[in-house]
């Protein structure tokens, strides 16, 4: 097991996940510094990767190498038979040396626009009340805040988002929305996101996107890839109804 | 060159290895479940071993060809009948055109395999042909087969040739021709109870104790709730030692995942790409196959072996899919 401190004061691990997979751990929290070193990871190995590199899956405090194991090993076996998942581990180990946080550089900022309430926002109402606001008050905060995307999961271009504000965090639905439109843009306890596909949900619907963050014909399939900033900025029916025209 | 579905049975879709390269876009990776099928159903009629192929589901599933075809079946034994004749498993074999190929039920396994040479002319959808089936991405018009569909496939293969042709010389009035041959496949069992091979997952330190041992020493059944996605098991209820916050990372083809009711889920073929439950074990790469061949009702045990041990595997198993490559080649003229 290869278990070793890395530049930084964060101790980073490297666990296999099967005979195929290595998780690079870079932490057990949610923060912007390790999310950093996921991001520079994730591009490295989108630029330099190996022979027999599957892909990787960035999440917040991981990346997770796929591999197949035969090519390898037929590759980088230099007669000492180390196995795969050594290889592997030793190769993120030297790359995750020289990775370079670029601090300075910019992050993606991807506009979405979001009709807030009515119809598309069902419960933009209960997320006012349930924080003692007005829903104005919730459209202003939840639009100006800037959100990090730490990941892509739970379903395709689904992006798990930091930074909202506590004063308008708010419980799951007690009963879940069988269906929930896509385009759905939520809030969950201290989460908010946007739903890419319609799925069963219990997040408190504050409004809805014309703008489709799940495209399997295009390259990449996702609007949102981890570590982009995203802003909302609120839209009126009309605006939403045009968008939606214009991009049918 | 094509072919008709008469009735899609149970379940019936297109596969092939699978979509890698987009699971960080949320992207799930499908594919076949049985992949090791999937592969020796390609090799033995010539195709690359990741071509597309029909992904059959226990039973009910019937198929008419519009042509003289070269086919092979392979997976479970899903009593594959042509114009009501048991055809064999794991062996090339020419169909004459207009019969019809039936999936009658099962002796053994769950899933068949039907590859045609030169493979299915169906476009990929990010770099693969798998259907993906929640999403309706990919296949055939990115859901299961349906009554009527027609499904086109393309010219076979310079390899498959010299063996068509004499599958054809010996055919004369019978629906279908085969081969003395075959490749064997040990991974369809069917006996009552299978030991599954698995390494111990990211979180098996935080399990109890007693949930440990009961892991690996009780039976656990496949429940009905069982589909491509992931098989719910009933057994034991594994608990933590006590509660801790898991963050979402990443899972894979195999990985055993205990939600907080205490039955554990192995994700396979359709599973997200990432979870947040904690990881008691990840089934070992070479007994994927046997899994995907379960039935709900059957019972598995799991067995601990050790990463290194599940590497050697692999390798051995790819170096027999090798010999099988090898092997195969020579007997292209031979029937």
């Amino acid at each position: 097991m290869i278990q070793r401190m890395g530049l930084t004061e964060n101790k980073i691990e490297m666990k296999p996940l099967g005979d195929s997979a290595v998780v690079v751990k870079f932490g057990t929290d949610i923060n912007s510094v390790v999310h950093r070193k996921v991001k520079a990871l994730t591009l490295k190995l989108q630029h330099h990767s190996f022979k027999g590199f599957i892909e990787c899956v960035p999440a917040f405090a991981s990346v997770t190498v796929f591999y197949n194991p035969l090519i390898v090993k037929r590759s980088y076996d230099t007669g000492k038979n180390k196995s795969p998942f050594d290889i592997v581990s030793f190769m993120m180990e030297e790359i995750v040396k020289e990775l370079v946080e670029d601090q300075e550089e910019n992050p993606r900022i991807v506009e979405i626009p979001v009709c807030y309430g009515g119809e598309y926002g069902p419960d933009l109402q209960f997320v006012a009340d349930e924080n003692h606001m007005s829903i104005e008050e919730v459209i202003k905060i939840h639009s100006s805040g800037e959100y990090l995307v730490y990941m892509i999961g739970f379903a395709p271009g689904f992006p798990y988002l930091g930074g909202l504000s506590e004063k308008i965090a708010t419980p799951r639905r007690s009963s879940p929305r069988v269906s929930i439109p896509v385009g759905s843009v939520g809030i969950a306890g201290n989460q908010t996101g946007v739903y890419p596909i319609s799925t069963p949900g219990g997040w408190q619907l504050i409004g809805r996107t014309p703008a489709a963050l799940f495209q399997p014909e295009h390259n990449p399939p996702s609007l949102l890839a981890s570590g982009d900033v995203v802003k909302f900025v609120p839209i009126t029916v009309d605006e939403y109804e045009k968008y939606q025209e214009t991009t049918q | 060159m094509s072919i008709k579905v008469i009735r899609p049975g149970l379940l019936a879709s297109i596969q092939d290895l699978g979509r890698y390269g987009f699971q960080k876009y949320g992207v799930i990776v499908s594919g076949a479940m049985d992949s090791y099928a999937l592969r020796i159903a390609n090799l033995l009629i010539g195709n690359q071993e990741g071509e597309a192929a029909i992904e059959v589901t226990l039973m009910g599933t019937s198929l008419q060809f519009e042509e003289d075809s070269l086919i092979a079946i392979t997976g479970g034994n899903l009593s594959p009948k042509i114009e009501g004749e048991a055809v064999p498993l794991w062996r090339p074999v020419l169909i004459k055109k207009g019969s019809i190929l039936q999936f009658t039920a099962s002796q053994s396994g769950c899933r068949a395999y039907v590859t045609v040479a030169g493979g299915f002319d169906i476009p990929q959808i990010m770099e693969s042909k798998s259907t993906y089936l929640r999403g309706g991405i990919g296949g055939f018009k990115g859901r299961s087969l349906q009554a009527g569909d027609v499904l086109p496939f393309q010219e076979k293969t310079k390899a498959s040739a010299p063996l068509f042709a004499r599958l054809k010389q010996n055919l004369k009035n019978r629906s279908f021709g085969s081969v003395e041959w075959y490749v064997p496949a040990g991974h369809v069992m069917n006996t009552s109870e299978r030991v599954i091979r698995v390494i111990k997952g990211m979180e098996f330190d935080k399990f109890s104790s007693s949930s440990r041992e009961q892991f690996f020493e009780q039976e656990f059944q496949i429940t009905p709730q069982s589909d491509r996605m992931g098989y719910r098991l009933s057994g034991p209820e594994l608990q933590l030692e006590q509660p801790f916050e898991l963050l979402s990372e990443a899972v894979a083809e195999g990985t055993i995942q205990v939600p907080k009711d205490g039955n554990p889920i192995i994700l396979l073929a359709d599973r997200q790409t990432t979870g947040g439950y904690p990881r008691i074990a990840q089934i070992s790469s070479v007994d994927l196959p046997v899994v995907a061949q379960l039935k709900p009702g059957e019972k598995i045990r799991f067995k601990e072996i050790t990463r290194e041990e599940s590497e050697r595997l692999y390798l051995k198993r790819e170096q027999d899919i090798e010999e099988i490559k090898t092997g195969l080649s020579l007997k292209k003229w031979s029937l």
